[in-house]
């Protein structure tokens, strides 16, 4: 601090170094989806101000939604749902103070990572099969 | 809100971080079920027409989870983004980024809300 002629000390942590984890792509995984979310918050908003607004307004997002560039977002936006809400809830069982073994954390991960897909596909399976 | 802790080693900035911290946590416990509520009657309305969906819209059910999915959610939102800021952004677009982030967060929530009542009590 006293000596500003010295370089730049070096930033920690310099997670680039490192080889990507489970652990450590979850952490990140969680912040990127709720980053998107925080997106499609937005949408939420937007689709709701159509649906105050009147039929008009309302039919011209549900042809976006509808689109292919819609039904790909749409797709993205339930899967980072899903990520987000069962990485959530191992951060809750974290704050609770359970599951910090080593193991049970590999073990969280993965249900994180099968679930979330899971419930993704599912979610999307049953919109396919509902009539238009 | 100060953790014991906290106090007791004297550390850190002794102002509301973790009330910050409680506060994500208590959002996301009520978010979950809210945005599984909304993702299910999203599925349900797939196919549906306008006038279902505002007929849906205008439940008192519908209306009053509507608003409190809105709250949590910004706050949520707010929260979180906070911290990705504090984290990644380190310029003296800091603090203008925090300020846009919550007028957008606060907006978005009123405007949400405000669509959400006017479709409930519109006639």
């Amino acid at each position: 601090m006293a000596n500003s002629t010295r370089k730049p000390r070096p930033r920690s942590p310099n997670v680039q170094i490192y080889r990507p984890q489970l652990t450590s792509v979850l952490s990140i995984a969680n912040r990127i989806s709720g980053i998107v979310l925080s997106m499609y918050a937005v949408m939420l908003v937007v689709w709701l101000l159509a649906a105050a607004t009147g039929p008009q307004a309302y039919f011209t997002v549900q042809v976006f939604i509808g689109s292919w560039v819609g039904q790909i977002l749409l797709f993205v936006c339930t899967f980072s749902f899903f990520l987000h809400l069962c990485g959530g809830i191992r951060h809750l069982v974290w704050d609770a103070g359970y599951g910090f073994e080593l193991r049970t954390i590999y073990v969280s991960g993965w249900m994180v990572v099968v679930v979330s897909a899971a419930l993704a596909l599912i979610t999307w399976i049953v919109r396919m099969s509902m009539p238009e | 809100m100060r953790s014991s802790l906290g106090r007791a080693l004297g550390l850190g900035s002794a102002k509301d971080g973790v009330e910050a911290w409680w506060l994500q946590r208590v959002t996301a416990i009520v978010l979950a079920p809210l945005t599984v509520w909304f993702a299910v009657s999203i599925l349900v309305h797939m196919g549906s027409d306008y006038m279902t969906v505002i007929a849906w819209l205008k439940t008192p059910t519908a209306t009053i989870l509507m608003v409190l999915l809105l709250t949590g959610l910004f706050y949520h939102t707010a929260l979180g983004l906070q911290v990705v800021i504090e984290d990644y952004v380190h310029s003296a677009m800091k603090i203008p980024a925090l300020l846009g982030m919550r007028f957008g967060c606060c907006a978005l929530a009123v405007v949400g809300i405000l669509a959400t009542l006017r479709i409930a009590f519109a006639r």
